[in-house]
């Protein structure tokens, strides 16, 4: 079937569209975490949040209703961030109750209710242009879909327009349920500067697939990894964060300065960016097993051997065991934390080879779904 | 074991629940006791058993997975022998000719199959089995045993409730252990209290997928015994019968009786190619098509079907793959001594264009030997610079051959073995080069005879599989992906409900829970939830009752760092 040249049309407009609307996501997140109150309350609240947690399990068992129950509580656990005026009653309330003390919380009390709502509605903006990006992406998407009478992952350009989709989706996901705004510069940069590549460098005009490439193998495959790896996308920004939140804490500990402190500062703690990294990886490695896998099976079908250490393949094969390494590092004495965090950097790290070196440098059986 | 190759999920949970904060960055229980053994006089057994536990230790295994990763890269860069691209290997070898040696040698150009990375793995697996079994031991004796009794104080716990009620403490236990049941927990009552455990799955998830990582290199190791793989070039109208003679290559593994491989045979009636017209893509192939009649044994009756890219025939555990196709040209040659020839050769695709290329050998032709070498154009057109003869689309709508008639020595007679696609041509003396379109006939000089081009014929390349193993590691890993989900889609949580006579004629009951941080999901909902639950069957006295008692923040959160 021919190309319908109005929607590949339409999909290259949508992406543009998209590319700025994520820009402008971006550019909203830094502004919120750099000047932002939540971001030094919430430092502070490291033993805050947990305190505030207590409060807010007593709150929601009804006949403890005695002890806090008049402050309805947002949790960790379970306040979206897109609420922003309740995670931030739960941070002020935790100060004035007189838990957090210290430093910092000086500067989140009456002084800056003005600049908080501004900032507020900064942060609420950045969220609504990430969705407004995420619907362009997603008409960009379908538009190629549909363009070309297939699913478009089947080479370099579509695959990076997918891989940015599903890890925006999977921070969206997260953010509806978890207070994880401050993901957003992290994850942003690198899809912004992804889009940008695919769109300058990487873009074909829209084509068929050749007839290898026919078979529903592509859909569940190829869709598996680019699942997984945008997860993974999302792990690895929480975990360059808490490398940097790390650093800083464990500085501060000691009494030493550090660099990018005004960076560490706007993070939440170390601990509770570990574990959301923790959570995005154990969500993703099964769907990465689940790919590879189903990326034997194919493999079987199309080539006659589910396995033949093809470049692609080998490649897929370390970063499952580099990610598997991590899940054991982080249950292990002495791997834990920084260097569990350093190995997961690693798994992005191959990944990101497997897709540019490998596409682009290396020829194997894969060759074809390349540029 | 303190430290294990999976998931420290044990420590959490040990016995005295009052040291949590410290277990789990407790150092290597066995490396410490064992390096204070190594002491000058020790027996070998206690070297072995130091080895043993080294060998089974979280950090032996890690470095073992890492250095699998890391070994894993040069076969990715480098051209491996026995892939696809087994020609680059000489490729290499001829542009660099000082390092090769030395990488062929230390086995780079097979890394996969190399003593260095089979070291590797198997001592993973080793390592693997070594903590695996062991673990899948106690959590069978786990599942047996009952829930493990509550600490002393159970309001110490990293969750924890306690609240008076009316109720006395039988009743109060007995609407515990009943609701916990209800709520799927394995719930065990004592005399002053409900022990709970949930989320068993974990850990049986975890040994799954540890075992079925061992059941995966089985399913390897029967495949490399057990396998065989060869592959067949058919023309239309022939067939093929799964005999070591009708490959035209075949490797199978040590195990495999040659003389007794599954009886099928096939015809390939026909092959369909279709391809795209005009635009970008011109020119690529659409789909490939091999009808075949088949049978699974002589006696079987024969029946029909396609065999097309991405759909192998299956039968009896073989699959036959689709893998290539092109033309044969039909030639008609009679030698000067009045013999016909009549010679359906496959001519091979070659790279990068839609040409076929071929060679056609005649030792028997008189008065001297004929070979045939040159080109079949599908779709013969002029280079549009050089004017030459060429093929502009692979569909075959005006078939050409472009050929050179060679007479003299075909050097088939010295023993050595010659490739069928290509003539040796330092003994032969060209006596014709010209285009042929079907039906056309040449008549070469020096009353050596005539060739006719009477038309062509199809070939499809096949791949035939017999691996044995494979449904092993099929099996394995769909267990392995099951396993992962539990392990780390379910958390084990303990809860514990005590109640006590408080003295005034009151019940003192308190509710601890225990489990990890960082698995998905939130015990603090589910334990308030439970506690608030509980409160239902056994009541709270009211609030006016509570004030001022030793319990101000009735439900606390103790931090387990």
């Amino acid at each position: 079937m021919p190309v319908d040249v109005g929607l590949a049309k339409l999909s290259n407009d949508l992406i543009a569209g998209g590319i700025v609307a994520y820009a402008v996501g971006f550019l909203g997140f830094a502004v919120d975490a750099a000047f932002g109150n939540h971001a030094a309350t919430d430092r502070v609240g490291y033993r805050t949040s947990k305190r505030a947690a207590t409060a807010a399990v007593a709150a929601r068992v009804p006949a403890m209703a005695g002890a806090g129950a008049e402050a309805d509580f947002g949790t960790p656990g379970i306040t979206s961030d897109l609420r922003l005026e309740e995670s931030h009653g739960s941070a002020s309330t935790a100060d004035s109750a007189g838990v957090a003390g210290g430093a910092g919380s000086s500067s989140s009390d009456l002084a800056g209710s003005r600049s908080d709502w501004l900032m507020r509605r900064v942060g609420v903006g950045a969220v609504v242009a990430t969705i407004v990006g995420w619907l362009l992406e997603g008409g960009s998407i379908v538009s190629r879909g549909l363009a070309v009478h297939r699913l478009p992952w089947g080479n370099m350009y579509e695959f990076t327009l997918a891989l940015t989709f599903a890890s925006v989706t999977a921070f969206l996901l997260i953010l509806s349920r978890q207070p994880v705004r401050y993901l957003g510069v992290f994850l942003m940069a690198p899809v912004v500067l992804a889009l940008g590549l695919a769109v300058l460098v990487l873009y074909v005009p829209p084509a068929p697939l050749m007839p290898a490439l026919h078979s529903y193998w592509l859909a569940i495959h190829v869709t598996a990894a680019i699942i997984a790896s945008g997860v993974f996308m999302v792990g690895t920004a929480a975990t360059m964060m808490f490398l940097v939140a790390d650093r800083y804490a464990v500085a501060t500990t000691a009494g030493k300065p550090v660099r990018f402190a005004a960076l560490a500062r706007m993070m939440p703690d170390p601990e509770t960016l570990d574990r959301t990294a923790y959570r995005t990886f154990a969500f993703a490695f099964p769907i990465w097993t689940f790919a590879v896998i189903a990326g034997a099976i194919w493999a079987e079908y199309a080539w006659g051997h589910y396995w033949q250490w093809d470049p692609k393949e080998t490649w897929a094969f370390i970063t499952w065991i580099v990610y598997a390494g991590y899940l054991h590092a982080r249950a292990t004495a002495g791997w834990r934390g920084r260097n569990a965090a350093y190995v997961a950097m690693l798994g992005f790290a191959t990944i990101i080879f497997n897709f540019f070196i490998v596409n682009i440098f290396i020829s194997g059986m894969h060759s074809y779904a390349g540029v | 074991m303190s430290e294990t190759p999976i998931d420290v999920e044990e420590t959490p949970f040990a016995a005295d629940v009052t040291k949590l904060d410290t277990v789990p960055d407790a150092p290597d229980e066995f490396g410490t006791r064992q390096r204070a053994q190594r002491s000058p006089g020790d027996s070998i057994v206690a070297l072995l058993r130091w080895a043993w536990y080294s060998l089974t230790s979280m950090r032996t295994a890690l470095i073992l997975l890492f250095l699998l990763a890391l070994a894993s890269v040069p076969g990715s860069i480098l051209p491996q022998r026995g892939s696809t691209d087994s020609f680059k290997v000489v490729q290499f070898y001829a542009k660099h000719r000082t390092i090769s040696p030395w990488l062929d040698h230390l086995g780079f150009f097979g890394v996969f199959g190399s003593a260095w990375f089979s070291a590797i793995y198997l001592l993973l697996f080793i390592s693997l089995a070594g903590c695996v079994l062991p673990r899948s031991r106690r959590h069978l004796k786990a599942m047996r045993s009952r829930p493990p009794a509550a600490p002393r104080n159970v309001s110490r716990l990293p969750l924890s409730a306690s609240w008076r009620t009316g109720e006395d403490v039988d009743t109060a236990l007995a609407n515990a252990h009943s609701f916990l049941r209800a709520k799927r927990f394995r719930a065990d009552r004592t005399a002053s209290t409900v022990d709970a455990e949930k989320g068993y799955l974990r850990e049986t998830g975890n040994v799954l997928f540890h075992l079925s990582l061992l059941v995966v290199l089985a399913g390897i190791a029967i495949t490399s015994f057990f396998s065989y793989s060869g592959t067949a070039l058919v023309k239309v109208h022939d067939g093929f019968t799964d005999t070591a003679i009708d490959y035209d290559s075949l490797t199978h593994g040590p195990l495999v009786n040659v003389a007794k491989l599954p009886p099928f045979s096939f015809n390939l009636d026909s092959f369909e190619a279709t391809y795209q017209r005009g635009g970008s893509g011109n020119g690529d192939a659409n789909s490939f098509d091999a009808h075949v009649s088949w049978q699974p044994n002589l006696r079987a009756p024969m029946r029909t079907r396609d065999i097309s890219v991405n759909h192998p025939l299956s039968t009896q555990g073989t699959n036959v793959y689709l893998t290539g196709h092109g033309y044969s040209p039909h030639f008609v040659i009679r030698d000067g001594a009045g013999r016909t020839f009549d010679e359906v050769t496959p001519f091979l695709p070659q790279q990068g264009t839609f040409q076929y290329q071929g060679v056609v050998k005649l030792p028997d032709a008189k008065p001297s030997q004929l070979g045939i070498s040159g080109f079949f154009l599908p779709t013969a057109g002029a280079d549009p610079t050089t004017g030459m003869p060429i093929s502009i689309f692979p569909a075959a709508d005006n078939p050409a051959v472009v050929i050179s008639v060679y007479s003299g020595d075909l050097g088939l007679d010295n023993g050595v073995p010659q490739s069928v696609y290509t003539l040796d041509t330092s003994k032969l003396k060209q006596q014709a080069l010209t285009e042929m379109h079907p039906g056309d006939t040449i008549t070469l000089p020096n009353g050596l005879g005539t060739v006719t081009f009477v038309g062509y014929d199809q070939w499809a390349a096949f791949q035939i599989n017999h691996d044995p193993g494979k449904q092993v590691v099929l099996g394995a890993v769909s267990a392995m992906v099951l396993g992962l989900l539990f392990s780390l889609g379910i958390r084990r949580r303990r809860m514990w409900v005590r109640a006590t006579p408080d003295g005034a004629g009151r019940t003192l009951v308190e509710v601890g829970g225990l489990t990890r941080t960082d698995v998905s999901g939130n015990f603090d909902d589910e334990f308030a939830r439970v506690v608030s639950s509980l409160q239902a069957s056994i009541t709270p006295l009211g609030p006016q009752e509570t004030q001022g008692s030793a319990d101000p923040l009735p439900v606390s959160r103790h931090e387990e760092d």
